[in-house]
């Protein structure tokens, strides 16, 4: 009986161990499926055609440029507005709303937080485009600034409770030494609280432009799938088309183990690249500062 | 020089109240558009909210008739995600928080945990397409789509579930363990039941995200229109998120109604499990003796 029981533990732990381990299995497996798959573009498509500005797999053009700048352009355009919008209400909710106000504030974050992006891409068609066709007098309502301004609400929920929770994790006696000093409130807030906050703040932005860059859905159905190169300020209200896009709206109607398949891989390899490095820096600033705190606290 | 002090503590309330002011606009700003969004889709889809709608198969090339095949594939692919992920994540939470060792390998962990929540969802389906759908053959079907959605919903549920049983007080495990408990006899009778509230919560809002998702199943479960129901974990089915996708995009001369009416449907299904995970948090909070 009790020899059964000793089995059954070390079973079970063994078991809880291997689920432990899961996570790395799994980016793994994607990783070695998204080069299995993409690597071949390399053999396939010259580097020069793949690093090209043209966009036409149907003539075997399958130069990203277009696509890059089009993620890149979408992604920028929500980082500016969402940032500071996403820093400032977490600042609010944190340091100045009433209990009552963040009682409210914060599910209606969570409920953003859980909408599914295509069902803000239809409202971004059937409303926002139109509005913006009729407001800023565009030949198009789906442009890259459309997608810019969905992208902002989709990466909001990411920054703020990220940045809320830095926020929260200063320590009270700096803002209470600050307002022994005589500093206001607001004063406290710019001058002591969000830089000692600085680093999760910093962390917020990344993992909000992370979410804004692999954003599919949304920017998809509102940008307008142009895989043209523009560069300006002219770019932003014309139509674009993203790399997140590209994937989805093409991998549907491609011949598996063609040029083009292997290369809608090699944009899924670009595209998990980048969300390793955004993470990677994130996990490390985490890393970072934990050892910091247990080297002051020791 | 009083009046000079006197004069600058004014002007430094002055700027506080401004920027206190610009703070709650931004709050407002970020706020306001979900309500509005909330607001208009119920509005709007209201009037076809009729059971015919929610029990019907669509007809006339989907302008007509009801979504009957995606609230069914979307039910079968939300449990299939639960039935996958949930063990899985509940296993490495219970690992990371009641039996990994503080060292590097615990730490590749954790980065690999970071990492698998910032992949884009469109990458997990190319993922899904190459592991899944090609490699395993289970083809475009339920089966493929669930795991690929499993993956990307593990994340969440490995970090809720190890926060909740983190907060569960040392003391439990101490007096547990001083009882002649073994380390899997604590986690079982103790951690896991005090922590349950917290991990069900953490689940359902996984599984909200994994239900409301698109492009992960574009390629590996999503059908554009089936006559029936599917029938097997093998089948391609349709899904309420890809089909409002389809109809606003795909399908030229759609009603408006039924475009609101779909988007109302999936509304509700995400609201509702939101509020399930809000209501299950709130009252363990209140019954809560330590």
């Amino acid at each position: 009986m009790k020899s059964a029981n000793r089995l059954g533990e070390v079973l079970i732990t063994r078991l809880i161990q291997i689920t432990g381990y899961s996570a790395v299995v799994f980016v793994g497996l994607i990783f070695v499926f998204l080069f299995g798959e993409g690597a071949p573009t390399l053999r396939e498509v010259p580097l020069r055609d793949l690093f090209s500005s043209r966009w036409y797999p149907i003539e075997g053009s399958f130069g990203i440029l277009p696509l890059l700048a089009g993620s890149l352009m979408v992604t920028f355009g929500a980082a500016l507005i969402a940032v500071p919008l996403g820093i400032a209400t977490a600042v609010f909710v944190a340091e100045v709303a009433p209990r009552w106000a963040r009682e409210i504030l914060k599910p209606f974050i969570e409920v953003l937080a859980g909408l599914p992006s295509v069902m803000l891409g239809f409202l971004g068609i059937i409303i926002l485009a139109p509005g913006l066709y009729t407001v800023l007098s565009l030949p198009t309502g789906l442009t890259a600034f459309t997608g810019a301004l969905l992208l902002a609400w989709i990466a909001l929920p990411t920054i703020v409770s990220v940045a809320e929770d830095a926020l929260d994790a200063v320590p009270r006696t700096y803002r209470d030494a600050a307002l022994a000093l005589g500093a206001t409130r607001w004063q406290t807030i710019w001058r002591v609280t969000l830089p000692a906050a600085r680093s999760g703040t910093l962390i917020a932005v990344m993992l909000g432009v992370g979410r804004a860059l692999g954003e599919t859905m949304a920017v998809m159905m509102v940008t307008g799938n142009a895989p043209v190169l523009k560069i300006g300020l002219t770019a932003l209200f014309s139509p674009v088309r993203t790399m997140t896009a590209t994937v989805a709206a093409e991998m549907g109607e491609v011949a598996s183990g063609s040029a083009h398949y292997h290369t809608l891989f090699f944009i899924g390899i670009v595209l998990f690249l980048i969300s390793l490095a955004v993470n990677l820096t994130a996990a490390s600033v985490v890393f970072r500062q934990r050892t910091r705190a247990e080297r002051v606290l020791s | 020089m009083i009046r000079t002090a006197a004069s600058r503590r004014r002007s430094r309330r002055w700027a506080q109240a401004l920027g206190f002011a610009a703070l709650s606009a931004a709050a407002l700003l970020t706020v306001i558009p979900i309500a509005l969004i909330v607001v208009q889709i119920f509005r709007e889809g209201w009037a076809t909210l009729t059971p015919s709608f929610l029990t019907a198969f669509p007809t006339n090339g989907m302008r007509a008739g009801g979504i009957l095949p995606a609230i069914v594939g979307t039910l079968w692919l939300t449990l299939g995600t639960a039935v996958a992920a949930v063990p899985i994540g509940l296993g490495a939470a219970v690992y990371l928080s009641e039996y990994a060792p503080d060292n590097r390998w615990t730490r590749a962990i954790r980065v690999a945990i970071i990492n698998l929540a910032g992949i884009p969802s469109v990458v997990y389906g190319l993922f899904g397409l190459g592991l899944f759908v090609i490699f395993l053959r289970f083809g475009t079907s339920i089966l493929a789509g669930s795991l690929t959605l499993a993956i990307m919903t593990l994340p969440v549920i490995i970090s809720t579930a190890e926060e909740a049983l983190r907060a569960v007080p040392n003391t439990f495990r101490v007096v547990s363990t001083s009882l002649g408990g073994t380390r899997w006899q604590t986690v079982r009778r103790i951690v896991l039941p005090q922590a349950l509230p917290g991990i069900l919560t953490g689940v359902i809002i996984g599984l909200e995200r994994a239900a409301g998702e698109t492009a992960p199943i574009l390629f590996t479960a999503a059908a554009f229109y089936l006559p029936r129901l599917p029938g097997s974990p093998l089948d391609a089915t349709m899904a309420l998120p890809y089909h409002l996708f389809v109809i606003s995009t795909q399908v030229p001369g759609m009603p408006v109604g039924i475009q609101y009416g779909t988007a109302a449907v999936l509304l509700i299904f995400v609201l509702g499990m939101n509020a399930i995970a809000t209501v299950i948090r709130s009252r363990a909070r209140a019954r809560r003796q330590w």
